[in-house]
């Protein structure tokens, strides 16, 4: 069973991962636009040099 | 359900993770907003955020597809309009919004605030899942209580954080004294918790946990679902206001400069071109016009206006231009004080209680005391305090609220999103409900049935010769009746040349015809003296013989007769009130196909009919949209509005109607239905769970795995429920 000591610290650390990652998107804003966001990924301007 | 609680400082790492209003995607104060209605692809937003770029005096701009909106940060002033023509340039429709009137910020800020609370709990919930996975799998002895006390040192801090919104709601209710929804589920986190620390304590076998966690899930997931078909139409509802930003036209030392109406004060100077609408209360001093007045009393007979009539504000100007000295603005004029008599007669709706409120009136107490009796029952009979207590928890999580907190959510969600595609924008969170009921509806007609454009009527019936002096002498004014003789289609032979044609406002049209003096206009003018029609109707002078009538008719709206056809097929009596003359009334009556019809209504009169219908016991619909509506629309069970209405009339009544037609009227009654049957549905789903799973819960059977089976199944099925087909 020691093998625990090691897997709950692992798993609640990949949990917090997805928890922060969610907090990023949500103060990124990520959710203001979906519509537009999954429109904007087809435009073709800045597909070969990033955006200034 | 409860509303949510004022964002406020607290001192807590989620809360400091809340976005704080910077520079993208928001608004600024000082922002410009723009509505783009017609973008729907990428090509659109990256046009529109160019154009706008290209300007040197923008700062950023950024498109929102989702809300059809632009927010454009300036250097230093920009005016809206520019921008606007700025679009238009690349043929992108813009019109600027009234940015006071949107307070869409809070929400959203509000609505982050209860995704961030999901989030966690949805976190937490997940790992102590696990760990009590682990539990039910055989851990025992100092595994198991090593598993418990991870559990509590996440799901404690995670309820203190994500429960807030249920601990707000439940001291709200019961500091005034009331059982409201938010306490029996506080009541079941707090307990579980306070059970469940007490057994890891003396490490005891069962930890509900993990269904404190889940039931704060599920629960801010149906308030989140709640709070986001809330503020979607109630954004929309506001988007429609931002839309009129209200302007006039100024006369400073002679100049016309355009201002907004809010800048101008009583006697001021004011000129109204044709075709306008009048936006404060004033008196004629030049200029003379004919006026639309059925935004107010619903008569289409246009009145004529001269220096020394009174003109109220929401009267359209139909040839011009008047100059108004303004003798009320703002909140003084007679719309306004109007519709704020309106504001105060609400009686429809204030009765109504929702089928949600009306089961958790049932299922507040009779929780409480179901739980009190499984405790008392067990301190009987076995006078162990632990045992009893555990018992009360579960019975309390068992029947957790979820098809109430969940399931109502979810459908009035799937069906006012169904309805929002249809073109039907519902305000008011029980509107749904009520419409459901629904089994007369009451139809104003000037621009409810009929879209308040004019028809000739028997055009082909007139003499060649005067269809085409008529036709020559209407092209020559905006009169909507000009217009709709102009709108006839006519052959080659029938243009008749027609020489020095002036327009003579408030008359009529004049011009030369073969040496002879033609005109088209106002009885006294160019008919006899006074028509003693009783139809809207205009006169053709040819100069010879005796002036000819050419009658309209009112044009349906789009829809209308198909709408009332099938409202009939589905059983709902229907019946017309209009303010207008009896002989129009009839004609559209007999159109549209509704029998019951009554003209010359005043707005009290609205009232009263409403009045005398709900008196039957029926339970009404009013559609309309003038400002002789208002009260009407404020009386009926349900009301509705076309986008088209006044401001006021829009504000009184439960939905607008988006697009145009008024077959989607049927359709959304429909829907109305089926949502109403599909919440009860659910309440029968979970009650059948309660059924049981309470039994189990209070002879001591169901440990956390039964207890966490039965409420994520029953709150899933519910849900599944909620969004299964019809919606589409």
């Amino acid at each position: 069973m020691n093998v625990l000591a090691y897997l709950i610290p692992v798993s609640l650390v990949l949990g917090g991962a997805g928890l922060v990652g969610f907090l990023y998107t949500l103060r990124s804003r990520q959710y203001e636009d979906p519509e537009g966001d999954s429109r904007r990924i087809l435009d073709a301007s800045w597909d070969d040099q990033p955006k200034p | 359900m409860t509303a949510l609680p004022d964002p406020r400082p607290m001192a807590c790492p989620g809360c400091a993770a809340l976005p704080e209003p910077e520079a993208g995607a928001v608004a600024h104060v000082n922002d410009v907003l723009l509505s783009l209605p017609d973008i729907h692809c990428h090509n659109c937003i990256r046009d529109a955020e160019a154009a706008l770029m290209a300007r040197p005096d923008v700062a950023a701009a950024r498109v929102n597809l989702t809300l059809k909106r632009a927010y454009v940060t300036p250097i230093g002033v920009v005016d809206a309009e520019d921008l606007s023509a700025t679009l238009a340039e690349v043929g992108i429709l813009a019109y600027p919004l009234d940015q006071t009137a949107l307070q869409s910020t809070d929400s959203q800020r509000a609505g982050q605030a209860l995704l961030m609370r999901l989030a966690v709990a949805g976190f937490a919930a997940m790992n102590v899942m696990l760990l009590s996975v682990a539990v039910w799998s055989g851990a025992t002895d100092a595994t198991r209580d090593m598993f418990h006390w991870i559990s509590a040192a996440i799901a404690l801090p995670a309820i203190g954080f994500a429960g807030q919104p249920f601990f707000a709601g439940a001291w709200r209710a019961l500091s005034v004294g009331k059982l409201a929804m938010d306490v029996p589920i506080a009541l079941a986190i707090v307990l579980a918790l306070a059970t469940s620390l007490w057994e890891t304590a003396l490490s005891g076998h069962h930890a509900y946990f993990d269904a404190a966690l889940t039931l704060c899930f599920f629960l801010l997931a149906g308030r989140y679902l709640e709070f986001r078909t809330r503020t979607a139409a109630r954004s929309a509802a506001e988007e429609l206001t931002a839309l009129e930003v209200p302007r006039a036209t100024k006369i400073v030392g002679g100049i016309p400069t355009e201002v907004p109406v809010a800048e101008i004060a009583v006697g001021d100077v004011v000129l109204v071109r044709a075709g306008a609408r009048a936006a404060v209360d004033g008196v004629v001093i030049k200029g003379r016009a004919e006026l639309d007045r059925s935004m107010l009393s619903g008569e289409t007979v246009p009145v004529p206006a001269a220096p020394g009539t009174k003109v109220a504000a929401g009267e359209t100007v139909l040839s011009g231009p008047l100059t108004l000295r303004a003798t009320a603005v703002g909140r003084d004029t007679a719309l306004h004080r109007l519709a704020d008599l309106v504001a105060v007669a609400e009686a429809g709706r204030a009765n109504y209680t929702p089928l949600a409120d009306k089961a958790a009136a049932l299922y507040a107490p009779g929780v409480h005391i179901l739980a009190a009796l499984a405790w008392a029952g067990w301190m009987l009979w076995s006078g162990d305090m632990r045992v009893a207590l555990n018992i009360a928890a579960a019975v309390l999580i068992i029947t957790c609220p979820c098809a109430l907190g969940l399931a109502v959510p979810a459908v009035t969600t799937a069906a006012s999103g169904a309805l929002f595609r249809r073109g039907v924008l519902i305000k008011n969170a029980t509107a749904l409900e009520r419409l459901a009921q629904v089994d007369t509806v009451v139809f104003d007609k000037t621009g409810t049935l009929t879209d308040g454009v004019p028809d000739v009527r028997g055009w082909d019936g007139l003499p060649p010769d005067a269809r085409a002096v008529a036709r020559a002498l209407a092209e020559a004014s905006l009169h909507p009746l000009s217009q709709a003789i102009a709108r006839q289609v006519g052959t080659a032979a029938d243009v008749q040349d027609v020489q020095d044609v002036v327009e003579h406002p408030g008359l009529g049209t004049q011009g030369y015809w073969n040496g002879r003096v033609v005109r088209l206009g106002r009885a006294g003018w160019a008919g006899p003296e006074t028509d003693g029609a009783d139809t809207l109707c205009t006169w053709l002078d040819l100069g010879q013989d005796a002036p000819v009538a050419i009658a309209f008719d009112d044009r349906l709206r789009p829809g209308a007769a198909e709408a009332v056809e099938a409202l009939k097929a589905a059983g709902v009596h229907i019946e017309m009130l209009s303010g207008d003359r009896p002989a129009p009334v009839a004609a559209t009556a007999r159109k549209v196909g509704i029998e019951t019809a009554a003209a010359q209504c005043l707005p009290q009169d609205k009232v009263a009919r409403i009045e005398a219908l709900r008196a039957q016991g029926r339970f009404v619909l009013m559609v309309g949209d003038g400002l002789n509506d208002t009260g009407a629309l404020a009386a009926a069970d349900v009301s509705l509005s076309p986008a088209s209405a006044l401001d006021a009339a829009r504000v009184a009544s439960d939905m607008v109607l988006l697009g145009t037609r008024l077959d989607v009227l049927p359709e959304t009654l429909r829907c109305a239905r089926a949502a109403r049957r599909r919440i009860t549905e659910n309440f029968r789903i979970a009650t059948l769970y309660n059924v049981i799973a309470v039994p189990l819960a209070v002879v001591g059977l169901a440990t956390p795995l039964i207890a966490a089976l039965a409420m994520s199944s029953s709150s899933i099925t519910v849900s599944l429920n909620a969004m299964r087909g019809t919606w589409r």
